[in-house]
């Protein structure tokens, strides 16, 4: 801790224990911005700490020759790390599939959230049991979830799809092979819907049931009540699904790796796989850290644009 | 002609028959799952999948003769509930401070937390793997603890700054007014507010940690190894192991879906923003 | 599960009070398959006659245990004291010294025993550094009772234009039957492994003398265009992503005619617990096509002590314990003689209830025995391995390459461009590597 931070613990005890403490707004305010950097900084100094020291190490790793399985033999290269992954055969590729699959998944996460967070809104017979159903695939590890859809359901032998396909006289869809970023898509959907259900409906719990009673009674339809009442509700609750979902979906790589690979050829490869492949298949730590870098800069930039977009519902009091 | 009611209590029937219609297409995967991990394996790749077939507990029964379940999810929980424990300690005081007592940086701080969130770990893991064998941290839930720590706190500062955000200021003022001091305006006002943000906060910290597999296998061997490391030993290269799997799939997801289910309703009854607006 | 708790407590009471003369822990890392489960159910016996040593196990999934070890041993971690590594590593481990030399062997071990081949692949200059616990070529699998039935017959080593005919002919894709099942699935380990010695039967190699890769030269183009059209034809569906595993899962359900893949499969086909076909299975060498050189692999799993480890000696004891004949008899005892480790002993071969019991002992045995890394191909390489190169850089040029051929085969990529990209991928690989200007 620092020590204004230790200041700030003392000040609140003594003033606890006297009770003398001034009732002027203004110079509680600036005790309350000391309070405030106290408090902030266990997390930021933690943070920094666990940020700089492997950045520190990963920088200078990316600038050397540095191959696990070369031990000694570790010059100074330059940029050529950098060099080599920006023009790997699977970079483009892994950037436009890394931006398809972010965008993809957050939109349908998105709307399907909000849609089955106002389906559950009113009770109805076994809503507990339903909400509980909806929610669980969260629960569920992404290694799993990416091996029961790969062998249990869309395997194109023995799978459930491949049966119902049967079933209505198709033939069975071969879905890693023909549609490989759709089926990863699909998979990544289906575990981040329930978080996205999660956080709305527990917002849809905070929506003024009277505001709506009196916009029904003013005789708005229930599109005019989604619409002007619902959805605006919901814009928060949304920015934070947004922002809290693309930070996990730029570096999905569990269920690339357990169901493709990255294949077939570099249809389902991202930017976190690529790194993955380069870092632990050839064990060029050297390459892995100037991939991982390239990354932060791309996932910042990914960041700065969505903030722009949807920052002001995030910090900003409504 | 119907009347009001009426239709009213057809459009409920209609909409929540379509809400158990969707809940089970979601969910649909998880059942499947854990049907299988009751069949044999040739049963399990049969095709077409059979939906009646004769339950066995050989799965189970294979998976409890290998491996020491409890070893695994102890480990699991411990370091699931610790990091969450250390997180939260650090996020509340950390997203208090951001969302009442704003300046001019706090916008880029939150930013800037959120970028370490970015870094690939793979792209990390071998300075962090020197700096683990350096301390002695390697194959230690105190390791794992620290990780996790780490990993989960950009988000749940988000998320608490965030619900810190809804509350209404005028409350906070008042507590003021009456002299309260930062701790007790934490403690008594804030906290009691927010409880539902908080929950799920929680709850999302420890489904990240429980379900975490990169540096949980990197970084464990045997005797902090959680459960992931348990599954990720049951997705065999050789034989049939569609039905294991799921078996120990199963038992690996079980306790957190559990937790899940039973802390799901303190959650949504927890969430009373609408009483204090 | 309510059971097992009193067991658990017997079991810490009983681990805890050994802790006071269990002097010696050694952790091993191992990769999941079948046979290394056994060892690890039998390892009691072992523990028995050593109250000395408790053993730790830490099982895995072959590529994140491959992982795992390399930047454990790379980084000298310490975290293992015995670890299960292929053929691959222990070449490229020991050259490194991360690897303790498996000198001053009991004379009982019996390190002759051992198959030439298979001893030499583990050692670097007449240094032994793992103790292989199996070992595999690749064969051919094949329905008997398909064959019977469509008047087919199979010669002792078919080549790959013949094996195309009987996919042909028994490909039913309406009945659930397809003609012939390979990997497809991309990996270094997976479909390169396949498509290596269907390359080298086909005269192609991965380098030539002067490391300079040949992709996109006639034999390659040859041997991948016939991959892609055997297997896109009269494969099953979802080929591109099928595996050993998976292939061995669609056999064993009697859904392929064919399939060209590990000799220690035939102890699973076999096995009618597993295997709806076990009675109906016929075995052949793998096929060739212009040569015979370099058309089944040569792969083993063995346990090595990384430089690394405090417990060299219980680590050292235990390796000599679990691939020593006395271990084969006990397996033989317990799970019956077929379940011998395979591949590894000439004394295991030598033994007629053994090649009684297991009918594809035969064919097994002359897949190891002509299997050659030293020459593998039909002209002349720099390198030695038959499905592998041994230098470090195969790991990420072969992945790189299996993605390309997989893409190739789910028709993503043509031919062409596939191995327009392979070419390049490997040199720029090679040129990184600086084995070429």
């Amino acid at each position: 801790m620092s020590i204004t931070s230790l200041q700030a613990g003392v000040n609140t005890v003594t003033e606890a224990r006297t009770g003398t403490t001034t009732r002027h707004p203004a110079p509680r305010l600036r005790r309350g911005r000391r309070i405030g950097l106290a408090m902030l900084s266990p997390s930021v100094a933690s943070l920094l700490l666990w940020m700089a020291v492997p950045l520190a190490m990963t920088v200078y790793f990316s600038l050397i020759r540095y191959n696990l399985l070369y031990p000694g033999d570790e010059p100074f290269v330059g940029l050529e790390n950098y060099h080599y992954f920006l023009t790997d055969e699977g970079f483009v590729a892994g950037a436009l599939n890394t931006l398809w699959l972010v965008l993809s998944v957050l939109a349908i996460s998105v709307i399907a959230g909000v849609l089955i967070a106002v389906l559950v809104d009113t009770p109805f017979f076994g809503r507990g049991i339903v909400r509980v159903m909806l929610i669980s695939p969260f629960f569920i590890m992404p290694t799993v979830s990416a091996l029961v859809w790969k062998n249990l359901l869309l395997h194109p032998v023995s799978g459930v799809f491949a049966a119902v396909w049967r079933l209505f006289g198709a033939t069975p869809v071969d879905w890693f092979a023909e549609y490989p970023l759709l089926s990863i898509i699909m998979i990544v959907s289906w575990q981040w819907i329930p978080f996205a259900v999660l956080i709305l409906m527990t917002a849809m719990q905070s929506l003024d049931q009277e505001q709506k009673d009196a916009a029904r009674l003013d005789g708005a339809g229930p599109l005019a009540i989604f619409r002007h009442i619902t959805l605006p509700h919901l814009a928060r609750p949304i920015a934070v699904v947004i922002m809290i979902e693309t930070i996990f979906l730029l570096s999905i790589f569990a269920e690339i790796y357990t169901t493709t690979g990255g294949g077939p050829g570099y249809d389902t490869t991202n930017l976190a796989y690529l790194i993955y492949s380069q870092a632990l298949l050839q064990f060029d730590v050297g390459m892995a850290s100037a991939g991982g870098l390239i990354a932060v800069v791309i996932a910042n930039i990914a960041a700065f644009v969505l903030v722009r977009m949807i920052g002001r519902n995030l910090t900003d009091k409504a | 002609m119907l009347t009001l009611k009426q239709t009213r209590r057809l459009r409920t029937l209609l909409l929540g028959t379509l809400a158990w219609l969707v809940a089970l297409a979601l969910f649909f995967p998880i059942l499947w799952m854990i049907l299988t991990s009751f069949k044999t394996e040739l049963a399990a790749f049969a095709s077409p999948p059979e939906l009646w077939f004769r339950p066995t507990l050989e799965n189970y029964l294979h998976i409890d003769e290998r491996s020491d379940y409890f070893h695994y999810a102890w480990n699991s929980v411990v370091v699931s509930f610790g990091s969450t424990l250390f997180g939260m300690l650090l996020a509340v005081p950390a997203a208090y401070s951001m969302a009442f007592f704003e300046t001019r940086r706090t916008k880029g701080t939150l930013l800037w937390m959120l970028s370490t969130k970015m870094l690939p770990p793979v792209g990390v893991l071998v300075p962090i793997y020197l700096l683990f064998k350096q301390f002695g941290l390697l194959d230690t839930k105190t390791g794992l603890v620290i990780i996790y720590t780490l990993i989960n706190l950009p988000i749940m500062v988000w998320m608490v700054y965030t619900y810190f955000k809804e509350i209404p200021r005028d409350i906070l003022e008042a507590a003021r007014l009456d002299g309260a001091t930062a701790a007790q305006e934490i403690c008594r006002v804030l906290l009691p507010i927010a409880k539902g943000g908080l929950a799920s906060t929680v709850l999302l910290s420890l489904i990240l940690s429980w379900n975490e597999a990169f540096w949980s296998l990197n970084l464990t061997s045997s005797s902090a190894a959680p459960l992931t490391a348990l599954v990720a030993s049951y997705s065999s290269p050789e034989g049939l192991f569609w039905a294991k799997l799921s078996a120990v799939s199963t038992l690996a997801c079980a306790p957190i879906l559990v937790f899940g289910w039973l802390s799901q309703k303190q959650l949504v009854r927890g969430l009373s923003f609408g009483a204090v607006k | 599960m309510k059971t097992r708790l009193v067991p658990v407590l017997m079991a810490s009471a009983i681990a805890m009070s050994s802790t006071a003369w269990a002097s010696t822990t050694v952790t091993i890392g191992t990769v999941n398959n079948g046979d290394m489960v056994r060892m690890q159910k039998l390892s009691a016996e072992f523990e028995k006659t050593h109250p000395d040593i408790r053993l730790d196990w830490v099982v895995l999934e072959e590529n994140v245990l491959r992982q795992r070890l390399t930047t454990d041993i790379a980084t000298e971690g310490g975290q293992f004291d015995l670890m299960t590594i292929g053929l691959y590593e222990t070449g490229l481990w020991g050259a490194r010294g991360w690897l303790t030399p498996m000198e001053n062997l009991p004379a009982s071990y019996d390190v002759d025993d051992i198959f030439p081949s298979v001893r030499d692949g583990l050692s670097v200059d007449g240094t032994l550094y793992g103790l292989p616990f199996y070992a595999e070529s690749s064969m051919t699998y094949y329905r008997k009772d398909l064959f019977e039935a469509a008047g087919l017959s199979m010669s002792e080593q078919p080549s790959w234009d013949q094996i195309r005919e009987f996919a042909k002919t028994l490909n039913r894709p309406e009945q659930e039957q397809y003609g012939i099942c390979l990997r497809g699935k991309a990996g270094w380990g997976e479909n390169m492994a396949l498509v290596t010695t269907l390359a080298n039967a086909f005269g192609a190699r991965w380098f030539d003398e002067a490391w300079h890769p040949e992709f996109t030269g006639p034999e390659w183009t040859r041997a991948i265009t016939f991959y892609t059209d055997l297997l896109g034809q009269y494969g099953p569906p979802g080929a591109s992503s099928n595996g050993f595993n998976e292939n061995l899962a669609l056999f064993n359900s009697g859904k392929c005619a064919l399939w060209v893949d590990a000799t220690v499969a035939g102890a699973f086909v076999t096995d009618p617990s597993q295997s709806e076909v076990a009675d109906a299975v016929g075995f052949a060498l793998a096929p060739k096509e212009v040569t015979a050189k370099g058309a089944g692999w040569l792969w083993s799993w063995a346990l090595a002590i990384p430089s690394s480890s405090d417990a060299k000696d219980a680590a050292r004891a235990f390796a000599v314990w679990a691939t020593s004949k006395e271990y084969s008899e006990l397996v033989a005892e317990r799970y019956g003689i077929a379940a011998i480790p395979p591949g590894t002993r000439l004394s295991t071969y030598r033994n007629e209830a053994y090649m009684n019991a297991a009918p594809f002992a035969a064919v097994t045995l002359t897949s190891l025995e002509r299997a050659d890394p030293n020459d593998p191909t039909l002209k002349p390489v720099p390198y030695t391995g038959i499905q592998l190169v041994s230098i470090p850089e195969f790991q990420s040029i072969a992945t790189q390459v299996g993605k390309l051929v997989s893409g190739a085969l789910s028709g993503s990529l043509s031919v062409p461009q596939a191995l327009k990209s392979a070419q390049a991928v490997s040199e720029r690989e090679m040129k990184r590597a600086r084995y070429i200007k």
